[in-house]
């Protein structure tokens, strides 16, 4: 049987709060500073694309923050991660610069992937951020490849996979499990639940539900978190994490979240597959002004602090924009450059 | 004649042949609901119901395996790829098993199926999702390759494929959608493997097709400014090609330029210069040039994506090179 974790069966979560977990005031703010950036960050993106600085796709993960901040803060800085196309979001988390994230929106050479990528395909090999992937389930066995290529090296370092739960239908998702399971690969894999792939309900997709219980069929270990509240996001994946860095195993997590904004620039917040209604209702929920809520009344933060907060965060994202508007683009030159080593 | 949109048009076709075949459905992702990622089957679903019109979820190894399933015991699926990357995730499908089941079979089953999307590049989508792939789909004996450039041809070829017995690789593209063009009032079938002049010249050939049909005739009428009388011409099906209309034309003009989205390597346009060097060697006043996308995957950069793409420019230049000015 694989290893039970405490966050295995839905009712047996505890609500464990940052006392319990050892969590620093300092640390609580930086989780909070973190989902804001992302916020305001992609806010501005979605500016940016108006104005036609940012073309393509250009997928917001905006009403998901705390699923990654949460996660991303329970790792270390030698674990890898790896991303889908929404994946500015975990990009800003582990720390990335948003100018150089902004700079590769706009297909600049100052960008993270030096304009080559865009907005689905953001790398930064200095901090084992291992990509964003544009091909739904394509990039999840090469999570599995990372935690493989950590135990063959003898290292101790923990491989994340972030996709949503459209991808868990693909057929290389349940190929992965398996290898996973079968060699004990330390990899956490996080499903981002937000309910829809692109149009398409969980209900219109899934056989079963509850993605999380997929893992069952591998005897992996699995469970599911609230993806709204930061703190049950960093409390699941790190104990996910530090598991399979003690005993190798991996763990399949399903973030239950919800995405505020289209599936992409070109779709609707509302339409044919969901009701503003809906929307609304979910965005009382908002993991942002939730936790601000929670820090306030703690007496972690004062309003004066969030509202500095914001003013720095602001100047953060103007920084980025006016960096990405002055840099070059790439030079013609390097078109041909990187096919090849 | 009336004027509508690409996506309109290809809308007719597959509409027309579900009324007259019940054996006729189609299902891919966001087909119904949504009513298609890029609306090419708007309104379908209200017509037809959710017995044929099936969204499905994003397993494009699965449905189109179990599209094939279903052609072997005589239904005419029509699989929508939201795009042909995606498709990708299927080749193992449509190349072992819609392409063989025929011939393995000594002919005892026939796969009656047409795989349809958006095939190429649209606009800063980035290398994982401007991927042009007419070209490994036609090298796979068993498969029928189709990449249409007007509403017209798109209908009328479409409600060939959907009739034709055999798997049919269906390629269409995103920045066409909303072209409109004028297309036939009432029934009409395009035939599957013959080829269409598009604007006739006797000074030089162009051979393009889908998107670069467009690049192509724009090239010609920039280059009818300088007094070069360009000849268009479009095969529509990759596989089978229209090997006559492509030699007629060369041996009248003697000279041709070949322009394809695709990368260079192993190309379309390479397999027809082998064609036109091999039947038509004697008619040629000057090697053949070929315009190609850059041999790179593409890039993200707007200015990049630019020089990564078949241009204007570069299809005039080229055929200034075939006629040695
Ligand atoms: C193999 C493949 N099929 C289809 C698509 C088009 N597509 C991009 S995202 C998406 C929905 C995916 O939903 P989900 O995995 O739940 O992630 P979310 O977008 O909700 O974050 C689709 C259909 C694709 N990129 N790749």
């Amino acid at each position: 049987m694989a290893t039970v974790l405490s966050m295995k069966e839905p009712k047996e979560i505890k609500k464990l709060r940052w006392k319990d977990l050892g969590l620093s005031h300092s640390q609580l703010v930086d989780f909070y500073k973190r989902m804001l950036l992302i916020r305001r960050f992609e806010e501005r993106a979605a500016q940016e694309y108006g104005k036609s600085k940012i073309g393509g796709f250009c997928h917001l993960y905006i009403g998901q923050e705390a699923v990654g901040v949460g996660a991303i803060e329970a790792l270390r800085d030698d674990d890898y991660i790896f991303s889908a196309y929404r994946d500015h979001g975990h990009a800003l988390a582990r720390g990335m610069d948003p100018k150089s994230i902004m700079a590769e929106l706009f297909g600049k050479f100052t960008g993270c992937s030096k304009g080559m990528g865009g907005s689905m395909h953001m790398f930064d090999v200095t901090r084992n951020f291992m990509g964003g992937y544009g091909i739904v389930g394509g990039h999840i066995p090469l999570a599995a490849g990372t935690a493989f290529g950590s135990k063959y090296l003898g290292k101790d370092s923990v491989t994340v996979c972030f996709f949503g739960e459209a991808a868990a239908n693909q057929g290389v998702f349940h190929e992965t499990l398996n290898l996973a399971a079968l060699w004990k690969l330390p990899v956490v894999f996080i499903c981002e639940n937000n309910r829809y792939g692109m149009g398409t309900a969980v209900e219109r997709a899934h056989a079963v539900w509850d993605i999380y219980q997929k893992a069952s069929a591998y005897d992996m270990a699995r469970g599911w978190f609230d993806g709204m509240d930061v703190i049950e996001s960093y409390r699941a994946v790190k104990e996910a994490v530090d598991h399979a860095r003690k005993s190798n195993e991996p763990t399949l997590l399903e973030a239950r979240t919800y995405r505020f904004r289209g599936h992409s620039m070109s779709d609707p917040i509302h339409g044919h597959y969901r009701t503003k209604e809906e929307v609304e209702e979910q965005k009382k929920s908002d993991p942002i002004p939730r936790f601000a809520e929670e820090l306030l009344h703690a007496g972690i933060v004062t309003q004066a602090a969030i509202d500095e907060m914001e003013a720095e965060i602001k100047d953060v994202v103007n920084e980025a924009v006016d960096f990405a508007d002055r840099s070059p683009e790439p030079p013609p030159e390097f078109l041909y450059e990187n096919v090849y080593v | 004649m009336t004027m509508i949109a690409f996506r309109e048009a290809l809308n007719q076709a597959m509409s027309e042949e579900m009324e007259r075949d019940s054996n006729v459905f189609i299902m891919g992702e966001e087909v119904a609901q949504y009513q298609g990622a890029y609306k090419v089957s708007q309104g379908m679903l209200q017509k037809f119901g959710e017995k044929r019109v099936i969204d499905t979820p994003i397993t494009e190894a699965g449905f189109a395996g179990l599209g094939i399933g279903a052609a072997m015991i005589g239904l005419r699926p029509i699989v929508e790829m939201m795009t042909w990357n995606f498709a990708i995730l299927a080749f193992d499908q449509l190349f072992n098993n819609a392409a063989k089941i025929r011939y393995m079979s000594g002919g005892q089953f026939k796969v009656p199926i047409v795989v349809r999307g958006p095939s190429g590049a649209a606009h800063a989508l980035g290398a994982q999702h401007s991927q042009s792939f007419e070209s490994m789909l036609a090298h796979i004996p068993g498969l029928i390759v189709i990449a249409p450039s007007t509403p017209a041809d798109g209908k009328g070829l479409l409600k060939s494929a959907i009739r034709d017995d055999n798997p049919v690789m269906f390629m269409e593209s995103e920045m066409m959608y909303g072209q409109k063009g004028e297309v036939p009032d009432g029934e009409y079938v395009t035939p599957i493997g013959v080829g269409d002049v598009k604007r006739e010249g006797k000074d030089v050939t162009i051979i393009a097709w889908s998107k670069m049909i467009h690049v192509a005739l724009a090239a010609a009428e920039q280059l009818a400014n300088e007094g070069v009388e360009t000849e268009v011409i479009d095969p529509r099906t990759i596989r089978p090609l229209d090997e006559t209309m492509i030699l007629d034309s060369v041996k009248k003009t003697n000279r041709c330029v070949i322009v394809e989205e695709a990368w260079p390597f192993a190309s379309t346009g390479k397999e027809i210069a082998s064609r036109i060097y091999t039947k038509a060697f004697d008619f040629l006043d000057a090697p053949i040039e070929h315009v190609n996308g850059a041999d790179v995957p593409m890039p993200y950069a707007h200015n990049l994506e630019k020089l990564m793409l078949p241009s204007i420019p570069r299809v005039v230049d080229a055929v200034k090179k075939v006629l040695y000015r």
